[in-house]
């Protein structure tokens, strides 16, 4: 008898703690959901609905609803201005980045995957040394300048790919070589017995291994090089050749009336990014998580 | 190494990585430390020692830059590396909706810079944004976020910490799921509170991930340019102005030699800040 009342009083106690967390657990989540709408989707529903509004709508730079839609009218006019720039811009950013992965994927996973097999040999120490300063140290600016125009190459798309894989190319190399650390050695012992010699052995077995990387770089660098707005400024200057980034930034000027323009060419460029993150979320975090760590 | 090692890690593999890297960062980076001490057009220059150098400490405008660069570089990577650390404790402990919050911390670090940044200014427009209307309504005189000298520097580094918490809070998580279960049980058995579990546990094991969230984001801050170019530009007066932009700003006026010293001085700079702090960092871990 006695062990039954305790028995109903322990579930009684049970439940009440069971439900006080539960009401913690609305009331966090609430509190969060607030938050996370205040601090992250205002910004987003700002800039959205300002450029669906007309010129003196936007320019009260409120939130509220549109009184009249000009979506197609705004997206048409950014899309066309100045004979079209935007469009010739996002088909510059498109060229920059798949050349610039092209040429990074190649050179950095050769070089991580030598670098790792020679790690403990003479002169790996001063390479990795170089590498990593790579990473921390800002790129000095006026005397690239000065090697792209000695090599005929400032303000053309050729230079600035090269120069995107020069800055990338430390991150990429470092991403790889941890990862080729993970490719036995005896695969390369037994296909090089095989007669896969030297290049063959690094294009037929090791780079189609070291795909997970492969694609977490192109994810991640894609972005980094779509968005960059700093090499662009400085390598290719010109609105003749503008990539996206450097549209805004002159649209800043020329559309300093026209918020709900500025704030079109803003989502048409935001574009890009999101859809990567909605296919490749996890992908992006895991990828830079692991570049962070190792770097 | 054998003759078949030789062959099947070709040292002319490094080549293509090599030239490039060399040509494009790592000659211009050493060039640098010559074009700092000439005057030059990109074609001619001529030789004046520590000018340039001398220069930027001198002037006014050029040396806010040292004191700028280096209070937005510690405010930035002061606030993420806390806020990270517990919104990544939030967003591992057991809630609803985690992957939405994670995703929504995460989003705005894969946003263009410079979007961000005009989305901001005209948010934080001192009468018409959108920012200091939500004050008034509740009465309370919003400021000139990004025309008040004094605080024009703090209103961007917080846009900065808007973007970039995202990338310092998912190390967090990766560092905090890897520790083990085990010792959170344990302190739960023993009757340790939530708090406790915290400071004793998730904050020493998660060091790692905190040392990578000091060092990135004090670099990352101390070589911060297009949000400062797209908010503010270095104004009002010179009181946003950091080195990058101010480097930029040399090079648009034709002063390359200038420009160039600025360079050498940031290059200077993070060396001396931050390689210090890496192995002081490192060498905290290895104690642990």
């Amino acid at each position: 008898m006695n062990t039954v009342v305790r028995d109903s009083t322990a579930n009684t106690a049970v439940r009440k703690s069971s439900a006080t967390a539960i009401t913690g657990k609305v009331l966090v989540t609430l509190v969060l959901l607030v938050l996370s709408t205040v601090i992250f989707w205002i910004p987003f529903y700002f800039v959205i609905i300002n450029s669906f509004k007309s010129g003196a709508a936007a320019a009260d730079m409120t939130m509220a609803w549109p009184t009249a839609f000009h979506i197609i009218d705004n997206y048409a006019a950014v899309l066309s201005a100045s004979e079209h720039m935007l469009i010739r811009a996002f088909y510059n950013s498109t060229l920059l980045t798949v050349l610039s992965l092209a040429g990074l994927i190649f050179v950095s996973s050769l070089a991580g995957f030598v670098l790792q097999r020679r790690e403990r040999t003479r002169g790996a120490a001063t390479l990795n040394f170089f590498i990593l300063a790579g990473l921390m140290i800002p790129p000095a600016v006026v005397p690239t300048i000065w090697v792209l125009n000695s090599l005929n190459l400032f303000k053309t798309l050729a230079g600035l790919t090269l120069v995107e894989i020069a800055l990338h190319f430390p991150f990429c190399a470092i991403l790889y070589k941890a990862f080729t650390a993970s490719v036995p050695r005896d695969i390369d012992e037994s296909a090089f017995m095989d007669g896969c010699g030297g290049f063959k052995l690094f294009t037929h077995i090791i780079f189609p291994l070291l795909k997970p990387v492969t694609s977490t770089i192109i994810i991640i660098t894609s972005v980094n090089i779509f968005n960059d707005f700093v090499n662009p400024l400085y390598f290719l200057p010109g609105a003749e050749n503008a990539t996206v980034q450097l549209t805004l930034y002159n649209f800043m000027s020329m559309y300093l009336t026209n918020w709900n323009l500025l704030f079109a060419d803003v989502v048409l460029i935001s574009l890009p990014p999101l859809v990567m993150f909605l296919f490749f979320n996890k992908r992006i975090i895991a990828g830079m998580t692991a570049g962070a760590v190792k770097g | 190494m054998t003759l078949s090692q030789k062959k099947m890690y070709s040292l002319f593999f490094l080549l293509p990585a090599g030239i490039i890297y060399f040509t494009f960062y790592l000659l211009p980076t050493v060039m640098s430390l010559f074009f700092s001490m000439t005057r030059w057009t990109l074609t001619k220059w001529t030789y004046i020692g520590f000018e340039n150098y001398q220069m930027f400490f001198e002037e006014t405008s050029l040396r806010i830059g040292f004191r700028n660069t280096l209070i937005y570089a510690v405010v930035t990577c002061g606030l993420k590396v806390i806020l990270a650390l517990l919104l990544a404790t939030l967003l591992t402990s057991k809630i609803w909706f985690k992957d939405y919050f994670r995703s929504m911390v995460f989003f705005p670090t894969l946003l263009s810079t410079i979007a961000v940044g005009i989305a901001f200014s005209t948010m934080m427009h001192p009468t018409q944004g959108v920012i200091n209307t939500a004050l008034a309504a509740i009465g309370i005189p919003g400021p000139d976020w990004l025309g008040n000298t004094k605080l024009a520097l703090f209103s961007v580094a917080f846009i900065d910490v808007w973007k970039g918490v995202g990338i310092a809070t998912v190390i967090y998580i990766a560092g905090i799921m890897s520790i083990p279960q085990h010792y959170y049980e344990a302190l739960r058995i023993d009757g340790g509170s939530k708090f406790r579990s915290f400071w004793h546990i998730t904050l020493p094991l998660s060091r790692p991930a905190m040392n990578s969230v000091i060092i990135l984001s004090f670099i990352g801050g101390l070589r911060t340019f297009d949000l400062i170019w797209a908010t503010t530009r270095g104004g009002p007066g010179f009181s946003t102005d950091l080195i990058a932009s101010i480097i930029y700003k040399q090079y648009q006026a034709g002063f390359y030699g200038l420009a160039t010293a600025g360079n050498v001085i940031l290059f200077i700079g993070i060396s001396v800040l931050a390689f210090p702090l890496y192995m002081f960092l490192n060498r905290r871990e290895v104690e642990l």
